[in-house]
């Protein structure tokens, strides 16, 4: 076993690259499913609370199936199975403009969807009826009033909620190894095999993992601290 | 789409015992009973571990409640997959010889999901009023005798709930072994998939569907447990009931 020794993988160039290149992924496939999601979120709240029974269940049905079934399970449905439904022009296309990662994208967004419109509902649901009424009677239409009055404090209720579920969505990209993402995790198994440092190799993961995620923590307290309304509950 | 229904109901007729119980008894158990023992070992092993975790960090010691901390932090923030590759190459570094699959996750399990239970615990246990605490020490408990008999107790009743939502976590966790060939359901339906190459789609659908009626019924129960649960203390002390009302969302989040 040779000793503890970091600067040899970070200062070796070919290691390097494929750390950086690793995180770069990571960080594409975290962000990518993230605004995927969110946008989602948004669609999919409008729709649970449009007067509608059909649209309701649809929502509620669509939230159950992504909270119910593993994520990695969907994202092999997506890469193994939807994938090979698609007419052949789009398979061949998808294939030469890496495939795995526009499924990773897609399959870790309409998951995180399903938990982030739950999370901005039920911060909805904590903004007293009282508002919904005095704005609909100062004379805004719905929309007005959602956009304005109401969403701006639901989102604030909702913030930790969505910061603890945008860790795990960060945390989840590291799945998309399993369906052949070059990303973070998959780099350092690779590395990991040509270095024989496996100590080093994890650890360096770890500590950037870690480091990502708390900086998302950080960065959510730090948002929900600055957007605190004064006396507000 | 009617063909393709049909289609899986050939591979569940043609494969049940695969997914139901893997190659045993010619090889190790596998599919459904190998992913409900790895999350029931998981959680019940995480609990003591989890409950230790909780007593730790809310300890005023700072050399127990640091390390503590820190271990929840990691596991926050950290992806499961990182945690079973530190145990996959540390556990058989620290025992002197190499260990299956099945205990490799089983111990990231425990890891893993004790860090996210001492969450839901200490919650739990700060959810209580303080006067519960006063009085008993108040009684002549020490702070240890009073967090046994009367503190927890009351706190992890009132946690059942979200104990039974982590254990759904916990089901939907051991997906990972598919990574390291545990041969759990996730391993088992890709062995599938390989022998018969033409029917992705159907085999990970069905896959889909088995995990979502599993979790789908337990997600359920802890629904209406959480109701009587409310019932319970609503029916014991009004006031009390709703000042602890909002532990029972989750304070974690509960993933993958």
């Amino acid at each position: 076993m040779k000793g503890f020794d970091l600067l040899a993988i970070l200062l070796n160039p070919e290691f390097g690259k494929m750390l950086l290149h690793g995180v770069q992924l990571t960080l594409v496939v975290a962000l990518g499913s993230w605004l995927l999601a969110m946008s989602l979120a948004l669609v999919l709240l409008c729709v649970r609370l449009a007067p509608n029974r059909i649209a309701q269940r649809g929502v509620m049905a669509y939230v159950s199936y992504h909270r119910n079934v593993p994520t990695l399970v969907q994202l092999m449905l997506w890469y193994f199975g939807i994938a090979s439904l698609l007419p052949d022009a789009l398979q061949a296309w998808l294939s030469e403009h890496s495939a795995e990662a526009v499924f990773a994208i897609i399959g870790l967004g309409l998951c995180q969807a399903a938990y982030f419109t739950e999370d901005l509902r039920s911060g909805l649901r904590s903004v007293p009826p009282g508002q919904t009424e005095a704005a609909r009677a100062l004379g805004h239409s719905f929309i007005g009033a959602m956009r304005h009055v109401l969403m701006p404090q639901a989102v604030r209720h909702a913030i930790p909620a969505l910061v603890n579920h945008s860790v795990s969505l960060f945390k989840n990209s590291s799945l998309a190894m399993a369906i052949g993402v070059a990303e973070l995790t998959h780099a350092v198994k690779e590395i990991e095999n040509q270095s024989f440092r496996t100590f080093e190799t994890y650890l360096l993961a770890t500590l950037m993992y870690l480091g990502f995620s708390l900086l998302i923590m950080a960065g959510g307290a730090m948002l929900a601290r600055r957007t605190r309304i004064a006396g507000a509950r | 789409m009617g063909s393709a229904l049909g289609s899986v109901i050939d591979i569940v007729r043609d494969n049940w015992l695969l997914l139901l119980i893997g190659q045993y008894p010619n090889g190790p158990l596998g599919g459904i009973a190998c992913t409900l023992i790895l999350s029931v070992l998981g959680i019940v092993l995480a609990f003591p571990l989890s409950v230790l975790l909780a007593l730790a960090r809310i300890s005023p010691w700072r050399w127990l409640n640091w390390p503590a901390t820190a271990l929840i932090y990691v596991a926050r923030g950290v992806p499961l997959l990182m945690i079973i590759l530190w145990v996959y190459f540390l556990v058989p570094l620290l025992i002197g010889h190499n260990v299956s699959g099945f205990v490799t996750m089983l111990v990231t399990l425990v890891l893993y999901e004790g860090a996210y239970l001492a969450e839901v615990v200490r919650a739990g246990i700060e959810a209580l009023p303080k006067g519960q605490m006063e009085a008993a020490r108040a009684l002549g408990h020490s702070h240890l005798g009073a967090m046994r008999l009367v503190i927890l107790p009351q706190a992890l009743f009132n946690m059942l709930p979200s104990m039974l939502s982590q254990f759904v976590s916990t089901i939907k966790e051991t997906t990972l072994g598919y990574v390291i060939n545990v041969p759990e359901l996730t391993f088992a339906a890709n062995q599938i998939n390989n022998q018969l190459l033409t029917k992705p789609f159907q085999v990970f659908f069905l896959l889909a569907i088995i995990y979502f009626v599993v979790c789908w019924s337990l997600t359920w129960a802890a629904t209406r447990l959480e109701q009587r649960i409310e019932a319970k203390r609503a029916g014991t002390g009004g006031a009390r009931a709703a000042k602890a009302a909002p532990v029972g969302a989750q304070p974690l989040a509960a993933e993958p």
